[in-house]
């Protein structure tokens, strides 16, 4: 295959995301032949650092430095791309809200195609891509055949190229004089951080849930353990939140909130009709509940029958221990 | 502000179990019931909040076949001033590209201030906002939160990133925005709304009216294509993990770590 | 024949002023004022909703002669009761001496026709005993509002101030007029003894003849001045008393009697959207429910300024005992604000077209009624409530007002006809894991039967609720019932549906459900539903007669059909709640309580608020998706009242309850020590199989 492979690095204070090492790894699924390029744009040490960092993983590194680029703006970016891709491009982007922001635009004005949300890449198959993706908040899943010759763009799922921690040496390459004006119609002001305690447990990938299992309001220490332990957020069942032990925002439910996690650990909880009602998208499911006969067990994946509090702090340790 | 919203007709899976067919060629929709896609109801919600409050009139358009009109009027009676559905059989098939074409097409007819789009529907692509703001050449954001009228030229928008946190841009209209749920709360539409509206005229626009090569959209033209639908393995209740507890927290490590749940 | 004094038909005041000329002009002013008082409040009732309330005329005399003039449901609340009955009773008694009185004041010893003689002798006495009992029904209850102040009067901050004074202000009127005429017996008694003339009979004891005691030694020109005074006195609070009653909570001296006339009859179904039109002409109405005050009928009006602020309603209110923004005697007292406001008395009327949601009604307040009945079964006065916030939900739908987590469950009830959007073919699922003892028929397959079990959407989908559908179908089984299901046919029956505002789908529904039953051909519908119960019973037209499975089962009982094993735990204690739609809407509370008594050896109590006493758990149907502000759920409240009788399980008969009270155990940190469970479930435990 003659066509270039790209991946787009998002970083951030100078660290590259995890995505930077996935998308390596999806690029070796599409032809592993291919020497791939990863395209850094910032300015200033932090830049630089990321680049660095890069060229231990990617054998070239595209970097574009501009001081209006310190702040990832997709429109501004979009342009830059569009001025340093080649004709025929294969264009790798993390799958987050930078990635969704500036692919579709980005593939209209390469006039490549556009595959969004791939979960896994099958090879190249004449002058397609075979790649699967899911619909239906990932009830089904589709093989799909893009036509890449022209190029194509593709957004790609976190989590599902695992790196498989390969190195390289690559060399620096500055395209920063190519990189165009910079300029765009969308202009950046501020970043608002989300107020502590306004806890969206919607947009967590992960959530640790407790039910009436946990037993007491301190027990719940033991829950929150296990979730800043492996990233999750904390949420629960409605006979939690009207106990007062946690607020509302947490409830998950039919009179809760809907939730579309990838992971979803329910500790405790006994697998309610009102409470499965809030559970979407067919999260990986582990239950942990000391009744053998709880209904959740018929429609998680893991199940676990134990003592939730003696269990869950041992593994909250374990993962504090391997990290 | 002239607003245009564009929607989508999309199976409702709150309780549907979304199942493939045994062809594997599509899903079984035999007992699907419909409705318009969720976030699409939120920007129609927020182009009529903007139009109560600074004026102008709100379109919503659809393309799609004659069972896609019903969600046309659906959100006329929530509101919206005008209809017009996108219709034809040469669309049929058409990819992501295909369909902001389409729209493309119609916006080009028209004189549009703000054009929005839900943030994905349900096959979760994600991309005919965008899409579409690059044909048109007209700046975009996606994830869009929350929209603060400025003047008639600049508007102030919020993105929704990851963390929980809010990016805050200015940008200039003509401009396209994908809206994210949550940016509002829709109003109610009942039966009775539905009936309302429901000899208003809805103007059908085919490939002859807007311009289009037979050969550009539809399957014909997609440079993406489903091969098939397929459910990947999965077994029967839980898998219950036994052991000691030691081990059972190793396996269940190994697990998570595989399914992304540890960070 | 000489009088011991002058009468105020005769006497002259500063000489030349005949005191006649008072009688006269206080009377004619007093009339005068209140006749355009009452024009004054007429005005919004002939801008209001149309109501028809002349049908049953038999029916309504009955209703008010029971509760209006004999009081009925008065000792409910045994202390105010008593006092009430007292002051009422007293009312209607000293109607005729009031009067007399007035007009004593223009003809000396004025005698009504047919109060002469030994009648007029035994009235008197009679009228004496009730002057005195008034006196001292007033002085306890000035007492107990003043000091006492009982907590279901008082006024939370955010209603405005107290209203004692109100009600200190007019008992105290009430004793002016009691203790005005005492004097004015007393004082003619004093000076027919002083002077040897023949004195009126006073009965010893009473008020009057107590005045006439103490002021036995007086002189006999103070008496004639006090006589005079107080008679005058009498007429002035009299006619003042009367120009006061429309001004506030006392407008229901005069409007309750009617009001009670004019009651609600037929229990369960609420009010069609408008009265007049006919349900297929809806959609030509412009608007649907009450949004501005005049979109409520006259009755509701009349409701409005029949409320006499007792405070009943609100103290059996579980939304108002959990805390929610709800308080059903606020409603009437602000709405009849609202009238008096932009009606007023004095100056223009100023009728608002804005709405009153948003302005002196909350959403939430008003979302926030489960519909039990509660405030309906314990009015005195009989004004309704759940009418007026089903209208008013109505008219908040069709503003788009609806909470988001009601838009979900309708938008699923339209599309799949279940709030849980699941699907239609898995409505009967539940009947595949019966024992092949029970014979069900499923007419979605073809089948046909004499009876139509109505499964209705929580038994049919929720797993926990599918038992008590099992249940149900074994023990009519057994009770050689000849049944069958309508499975994916049947949608929700809708109650909720219609009781949230969403009137057109329930019309909707209601035909789609009306065709699949009439297309079956039963002669005969039961459920174990209280909800769909009352819908089909109440607001359907054109069905087979309905009844309830607790009714079933008394029968069958009764009949042998069943025979029941002795109690499988002879130590455990059994109450029975009654479901709101079951008890208080359709008056069926022995039949349950006559099938867990068939029961041997079952061990039942009642708890302290049962039958049309009884605590809503909380609400069915949509309400279980509702988020309420509340302190705490009703159903934990109900459940300590449970465990406070003494009992250790709870027994329902509605899956809306039995979800409700599961669900308070577990919160209420009472597992194991209490448990819930369906009178089916519990009957069919104890089923003797041949």
């Amino acid at each position: 295959m003659t066509q270039q492979i790209f991946a787009y690095i998002s970083h951030k204070n100078g660290t590259a995301d995890d995505s930077a090492f996935e998308l390596i790894v999806a690029a070796k699924k599409i032809d592993p032949a291919v020497a791939v390029t990863a395209i850094v744009c910032g300015a200033g040490a932090e830049l630089d650092a990321v680049c660095t960092a890069m060229t231990g993983v990617y054998p070239e590194v595209w970097k574009v430095a501009n001081p209006v680029l310190a702040y990832p703006n997709a429109e501004i970016l979009r342009g830059v791309l569009v001025n340093i891709l080649p004709a025929g491009a294969i264009t790798l982007v993390p799958n987050d809200t930078f990635g969704m922001d500036l692919s579709p635009g980005l593939s209209i004005k390469l006039n490549a195609a556009f595959v969004p949300d791939v979960v896994a890449i099958e090879g190249i198959d004449g002058a397609n891509l075979k790649a699967i993706r899911q619909e239906f908040g990932g009830q089904v899943s589709t093989h799909i055949l893009c036509d890449i010759s022209a190029g194509v763009v593709m957004n790609v799922r976190s989590g599902c190229f695992l790196s498989d921690d390969s190195k390289a040496s690559g060399a620096v390459v500055d395209k920063s004089g190519q990189a165009g004006d910079c300029k765009a119609k969308r202009r950046f002001i501020e970043t608002v951080v989300a107020e502590v305690g306004d806890v969206d447990i919607t947009k967590s990938d992960v959530l640790v849930s407790v039910g009436r299992g946990i037993e007491d309001q301190e027990n719940i220490g033991i829950a929150q353990e296990l979730a800043d332990a492996i990233g999750a957020v904390v949420s629960c069942s409605r006979p939690i939140v009207d106990a007062k032990w946690l607020e509302k925002a947490r409830q998950v439910g039919t009179s809760g909130k809907t939730v579309k996690p990838k992971v979803y650990i329910a500790l405790g909880i006994s697998g309610s009709f009102q409470h499965m009602g809030g559970i979407k998208g067919n999260p990986f499911m582990v239950a942990i509940n000391k009744n053998a006969k709880a209904p959740i067990f018929q429609v998680a994946d893991i199940g676990i029958v134990t003592d939730l509090l003696e269990f869950v702090p041992e593994l909250t340790e374990k993962i504090k221990e391997m990290k | 502000m002239e607003i245009l919203v564009c929607v989508k007709r999309v199976p409702d899976t709150a309780e549907n179990e979304i199942v493939v067919n045994s062809k594997g060629t599509d899903i079984e929709r035999g007992d699907l019931v419909y409705s318009v896609n969720e976030w699409d109801n939120y920007a129609v919600e927020e182009a009529i909040q903007i139009r109560d409050n600074v004026g102008g009139s709100v379109t919503v358009v659809t393309v799609g076949d004659a069972d896609a009109e019903e969600i046309l009027r659906r959100e006329m009676a929530m509101g919206a001033d005008k209809g017009v559905l996108l219709s034809d059989d040469v669309f049929n098939g058409s990819d992501g590209k295909g369909i902001a074409a389409i729209l493309k097409a119609e916006i080009d007819k028209g004189k549009y201030d703000l054009i929005l789009t839900g943030a994905q529907a349900d096959d979760g692509a994600a991309q005919v906002g965008g899409m579409l703001a690059a044909m048109l050449d007209m700046p975009y954001a996606s994830l869009v939160n929350k929209i603060e009228i400025v003047s008639d030229k600049v508007i102030k928008v919020g993105r929704e990133i990851e963390g929980g946190n809010q990016e805050m841009s200015e940008i200039d209209l003509p401009c396209v925005l994908s809206i994210q749920t949550g940016i509002n709360e829709p109003r109610y539409v009942g039966i009775r709304g539905i009936r309302k509206v429901a000899s208003v005229e809805i103007p059908v626009h085919g490939s002859a009216d807007l311009g289009i090569a037979a050969g550009s959209v539809g399957a014909a033209g997609a440079k993406v294509k489903r091969v098939d639908y397929f459910v990947p393995p999965m077994g029967e209740g839980a898998e219950m993990l036994e052991g000691s507890s030691d081990e059972i927290a190793e396996k269940l490590i190994e697990l998570l770590k595989s399914k992304g749940g540890i960070k | 024949m000489e009088t011991a004094l002058i009468s105020p038909a005769k006497a002259w005041v500063l000489g030349f002023i005949p005191t006649m000329f008072f009688s006269i002009i206080i009377p004619i002013i007093g009339v005068a004022c209140f006749t355009y008082i009452i024009a004054k409040r007429i005005a919004p009732l002939v801008r209001s909703k149309p109501d028809p309330r002349l049908n049953n005329i038999k029916d309504r005399l009955a209703g008010m002669f029971k509760f209006a003039f004999a009081q009925y449901r008065q000792p409910r609340y045994m202390m105010a009761g008593v006092l009430h009955i007292v002051l009422f009773a007293g009312f209607m008694i000293l109607s005729l001496r009031s009067i007399t009185l007035v007009i004593l004041g223009l003809k000396d010893g004025f005698v009504l026709p047919g109060l002469g003689g030994a009648v007029g002798h035994v009235y008197g006495v009679l009228k004496d005993i009730a002057a005195t009992a008034v006196f001292l029904a007033c002085l306890v209850g000035m007492v107990r509002r003043g000091v006492f102040r009982p907590e279901r009067y008082d006024v939370p901050k955010k209603y405005g101030k107290d209203h004692t004074s109100e009600a200190v202000f007019v008992l105290m009127l009430i004793t002016g007029l009691v203790t005005c005429d005492m004097i004015f017996e007393g004082t003619q008694a004093a000076a027919q003894i002083q002077k040897g003339l023949p004195a009126e009979f006073l009965l010893p004891g009473m008020g009057a003849w107590m005045a006439a005691g103490i002021l036995s030694g007086t002189g006999l020109p103070t008496l004639q001045n006090l006589h005079l005074g107080a008679f005058f006195l009498h007429n002035l609070i009299f006619f003042f008393f009367l120009c006061f009653l429309p001004l506030g909570k006392h407008f229901h001296v005069i409007t309750s009697i009617p009001n009670v006339f004019f009651m609600k009859l037929k229990k369960g179904a609420i009010k069609p959207v408008q009265w007049g039109v006919d349900e297929n002409k809806l959609d030509e109405l412009k608007s649907f429910g009450v949004k501005k005050f005049e979109d409520f009928t006259w009755k509701h009006m009349l409701d409005f300024y029949s409320c006499a602020d007792c405070g009943r309603c609100s103290d059996q209110c579980p939304a108002n005992a959990v805390k929610r923004p709800l308080s059903p005697r606020f409603i009437s007292i602000k709405c009849r604000d609202y009238a008096f406001k932009n009606y007023p008395i004095r100056g223009e009327m100023t009728p608002k077209d804005e709405h009153l949601i948003g302005t002196i009604l909350s959403e939430d307040e008003i979302w926030s009624c489960t519909t039990c009945g509660a405030c309906e079964a314990e009015c005195p006065i009989f004004i309704e409530y759940i009418d007026k916030i089903v209208d008013l939900r109505r008219g908040m739908v069709d503003e788009g007002l609806v909470p988001q987590s009601l838009q979900k469950p309708l938008k699923a009830l339209e599309k799949r006809g279940n709030p849980w959007g699941k699907m239609e073919k898995k409505r009967a699922e539940w009947t595949k894991t019966l024992p092949g003892t029970c014979d069900i028929k499923l007419f979605e397959n073809g089948d046909e039967a004499q009876t139509l079990y109505f499964v209705d959407s929580i038994t049919s989908y929720d797993d926990r609720m599918q038992n008590i559908a099992r249940s149900t179908a074994c023990l009519l089984s057994a009770a050689g019932e000849d049944f069958g299901i309508l499975g994916k046919d049947e949608k929700d029956s809708g109650n909720e549906i219609r009781r949230f505002g969403e009137e057109m789908l329930f019309q909707d529904i209601k035909s789609h459900n009306t065709e699949a039953i009439l297309s079956t051909g039963v002669t005969k519908i039961i459920t174990a539903d209280p909800h769909a119960f009352n819908t089909l019973k109440n607001e359907y037209t054109g069905l087979p007669p309905v009844e309830h499975i607790s009714q079933t089962l008394t029968r069958s009982i009764k009949d042998g059909l069943i025979r029941l094993k002795p109690v499988e735990d002879e130590t455990k204690v059994y109450t029975y709640h009654d479901p709101c739609y079951l008890g208080r809407h359709n008056g069926i509370y022995e039949d349950p309580r006559e099938a867990l008594d068939a029961i041997p050896g079952l061990k039942r109590v009642d708890m302290l608020k049962s039958r049309d006493r009884s605590f809503c758990c909380g609400g069915g149907g949509l309400m279980l998706f509702y988020e309420p502000e509340e302190e705490q759920r009703m159903g934990v409240l109900r459940v300590q009242m449970a465990s406070k009788a003494g009992a250790n399980v709870i027994v329902t008969a509605c899956p809306f309850c039995l979800v409700n009270m599961e669900d308070a155990i577990k919160v209420a940190g009472l597992e194991g020590k209490m448990e819930a469970i369906d009178l089916c479930e519990l009957i069919e435990r104890h089923l003797q199989t041949a």
